[in-house]
């Protein structure tokens, strides 16, 4: 009897052996920063289901004009989207805001329900495509104080580097809370989300997303995209506090590997100037999330705006950015992009680089030199630099 | 208190009263294992229990099991499930005229379904009218779905979620078989209440026909008064075996409502095939069903949902010992392997060009013991790979599966 009770107990502690082994934590995007107290994995994992989970149907109040039918669907395990769920925003030209928010502005809804018709770009608007961004790491973004972005800028280019970098300075929403220690100028804030900087904090970000991309109002964004007008929220308040309290606190990527190439590379990275704007590393403030605090971080970006000349120059913009500036994307996770593209890239702000090296070859503008520095490289040097930039 | 002491009284008595009914006068009906039945009977060949000569027969299954499966590293732990819970009710009326219901409770009494409640009268043995709550002869696996008849814990994917199995609704049709040597020819007709819209926005995010099972009111009315069509021709052969054509469509959207145009009528369509042998020499049990579906998905809706989808199981079972273990004289031990495949999204990205994943490969090797043939107990393993719609690396959910399901 001993030796059957021994067999099952083997048995069973055999079974997790047959089952597949977690990818290496190096290799995911998701996961929640180390060091969060028992409370907050709760509601990480609230926020974690209804950003993967929660899909929305004509019976939850999807659309009736749409983009995407989840958060998830657009962000595949927290990484970049795919040109299938890349959106189209119109309408702004100029700094003078967006002149086209009659028409349906700013955000191009490209799908309907049964039934409805979609929207469709108005005559005489500009418009840029977005490809959903990886949700790597947002919370560490969030909470680097104004100060610290400020310190990187160069409007002027006084160390006439040829690299400016700016703030986007945006209006702070109704229902977005001021930061501590917020620098404010002329009355407008700096924003820090989004490919042009245009989004203050994750609750914009999210309030917003859930609104223009899934046709979800909810009492921060209540006007209902078809109707132009308010009704009752499709979402509570608290679901939408989840999935920022889930985004805030998305663990950041690891470096996957550091051969003598891949540290060539890196080297290579800052001989060419590519760190002027995707700068390796950065400090979080205070933050109220004591897993986010006071800690450094490597997001190879300075969430600057900067002018990328006439080639990636759409003609559309958002807050005070010109139509030719676009803020610095981070390049952290860029290896494990094609995990979640659909075993490919879909580079720059609209997915038109197919490759690390094509998107490389169309910086332009603050960017001209460092891309012929980049040219100028040997083969075996290129080799280096995109190994290093695909092990972040 | 006049109310307490009688049911105290009743209470005393039932202790000291023993059973009433003398057991010999149950007669099981054992079910038929003539070579010549089809996937058709399997709703009436079932092992029912019936009480002397009363016209009731009654019946039913149940199954239980244990499972430790992990995805990705991540498991949920030893999980114990009741599956099912099946009652039979048959009764015969009047000669060629017979009643049967199936009631199913899954998940303990999460979900409680009446998947079967008909009455059939025989014309003639080719000529037979079935009304009430029909199961849609789609495929094989919808009717002939009992638990102890197969190898396999889990149902196929392919047949309960690619096509909705088990998928009942109230309608009427027509049926008959006819008998030539040793071959069999049948067929099905039926109409019936349909599908809704959820089959297009749905919280699986994929064109899904099970969920329109989530519309209790399709067994009151139908979505959009056009009726289901589902018809089915099989033919078998004593010693080759079953293969079936089956058929199902009709609209699924609600095109229009008090008279205002609402949509243009959208149509789902679906095709099936199904064949089961055994093969002589080696006495292997081979069973495959494979689907396609169309559907009618509007062009500005979202390629989340696909307009195409297919697949499909085959199963294979190997007699390999049949002699008598722990005192069960008729035991069988079998092998068993199951292949599924099933492509949610046949349609490539407008956008790229590029096929749309959202794919499902699953293989389960078992094995299973059955100490009396309508017993079975099992052992699975299964590995599952299952893409989103890019195309992604495939998540991966794998482990042992043990239980039983057994006829009563």
């Amino acid at each position: 009897m001993k030796r059957y009770t021994w067999f099952c107990a083997l048995l069973i502690t055999a079974c997790a052996e047959f089952e597949p082994a977690a990818p290496a934590d190096n290799e995911l995007l998701d996961g929640p920063v180390p060091g969060l107290t028992e409370a907050e994995n709760l509601q990480f994992i609230r926020g974690d289901v209804a950003f993967n989970d929660e899909v929305f149907t004509v019976a939850t109040g999807l659309g009736p004009l749409f983009v995407a039918t989840s958060c998830g669907g657009c962000h595949p395990g927290d990484g970049k989207g795919h040109p299938f769920t890349t959106l189209a925003r119109f309408g702004q030209a100029n700094q003078t805001g967006n002149q086209f928010l009659h028409m349906g502005g700013p955000q191009l809804q490209n799908r309907a329900v049964p039934g409805f018709s979609v929207e469709q770009i108005p005559a005489g608007a500009t418009s840029s495509l977005f490809t959903p961004p990886a949700n790597t790491g947002l919370g560490f973004v969030d909470a680097v104080s104004d100060a610290d972005l400020l310190a990187w800028a160069d409007p002027l280019d006084a160390d006439g580097d040829g690299i400016s970098g700016i703030a986007n300075w945006i209006e702070l929403k109704s229902y977005s809370t001021e930061r501590p220690n917020s620098i404010v100028q002329n009355g407008k804030y700096i924003g820090r989300f989004g490919k042009k900087a245009a989004t203050y904090d994750l609750l914009q970000q999210t309030a917003t997303a859930y609104n223009q991309d899934i046709g979800i109002a909810s009492t921060y964004e209540p006007i209902d995209t078809y109707l132009h007008a308010e009704v009752d929220p499709e979402i509570s308040n608290q679901t939408i506090q989840d999935v920022v309290f889930y985004l805030k606190t998305l663990k950041v990527p690891e470096p996957r590997s550091t051969t003598a190439e891949i540290l060539s590379g890196k080297e290579l990275f800052t001989t060419i100037g590519c760190a002027k704007c995707h700068r390796p590393e950065m400090k979080t403030g205070a933050s109220p999330i004591a897993a986010l605090a006071n800690k450094t971080f490597f997001p190879y970006s300075d969430f600057l705006l900067h002018d990328m000349g006439p080639g990636l120059d759409d003609g559309y913009t958002e807050g005070s950015a010109l139509t030719s500036e676009w803020r610095t994307p981070p390049l952290w996770g860029l290896g494990l992009s094609k995990n979640s593209q659909g075993g490919q890239y879909f580079l720059l702000h609209d997915g038109r680089a197919k490759s690390i090296e094509q998107a490389i070859l169309l910086h332009g503008g603050e960017a001209n030199t460092s891309k012929e520095n980049f040219e100028a490289l040997t083969v075996d040097e290129k080799k280096k630099l995109i190994q290093f930039l695909e092990s972040l | 208190m006049k109310g307490s002491v009688i049911i105290l009284m009743l209470l005393i008595c039932a202790t000291y009263t023993h059973a009433q009914v003398d057991s010999t006068l149950f007669k099981r009906t054992k079910p038929d294992t003539s070579r010549l039945n089809m996937n058709l009977d399997a709703v009436y060949n079932r092992p029912f229990l019936s009480v002397g000569k009363l016209p009731v027969s009654l019946g039913g299954y149940v199954e239980a099991n244990y499972q430790h499966l992990g995805t990705d590293g991540v498991s949920e732990g030893h999980q114990f499930q009741m599956r099912r819970l099946t009652l039979f009710v048959a009764s015969s009326i009047y000669r060629r005229i017979k009643f049967l219901s199936e009631i199913e409770f899954e998940d303990g009494t999460k979900e409680i379904n009446i998947e079967f409640a008909s009455v059939d009268i025989e014309f003639h043995p080719l000529l037979n009218l079935r009304g009430g709550i029909v199961m849609n002869p789609i495929g094989a696996f919808n009717q002939n779905h009992d638990g102890p008849k197969w190898e396999f814990i889990d149902r196929p994917v392919s047949a309960t979620q690619l096509l909705p199995a088990i998928w009942s609704n109230v309608g009427f049709g027509l049926y008959g078989k006819l008998y030539k040597n040793n071959w069999v020819y049948a067929y099905e007709a039926y109409l019936t209440n349909g599908f809704d819209d959820q089959i297009i926005s749905n919280t699986e995010n994929k064109t899904f026909l099970p969920a329109s099972k989530l519309n209790a009111d399709r067994f009151e009315e139908s979505f959009n008064g056009v009726p289901l069509i589902t018809t089915k021709a099989a033919i078998r052969h004593k010693r080759i075996g079953e293969l079936g054509l089956s058929y199902m469509g009709g609209v699924y959207n609600k095109f229009q409502e008090d008279g205002l145009v609402l949509d243009v009528k959208r149509r789902v369509d679906t095709w099936a095939v199904d064949f089961n042998t055994t093969l002589p020499k080696t006495n292997t049990y081979l069973t495959t069903e494979w689907a396609y579906i169309l559907v009618d998905v509007p062009e500005t809706y979202t390629q989340q949902y696909g307009k195409r989808q297919a697949g499909g199981f085959v199963d294979v079972v190997q007699p390999l010992i049949r002699k008598p273990i722990f005192g069960f004289d008729r035991s069988v031990i079998n092998a068993a392997f199951r292949f599924e495949y099933v492509d949610w999204n046949l349609e490539t990205f407008n956008e790229t060009g590029n096929s749309i994943g959202d794919r499902f490969i699953s293989v389960v090797p078992g094995i299973s013991w059955r100490p009396a043939s309508q017993t079975v107990i099992r052992l699975n393993y299964r590995y599952n790979w299952q893409t989103d719609l890019f195309g992604n690396p495939a998540s991966k959910t794998a482990g042992f599966q043990f239980g039983f399901s057994s006829y009563f």
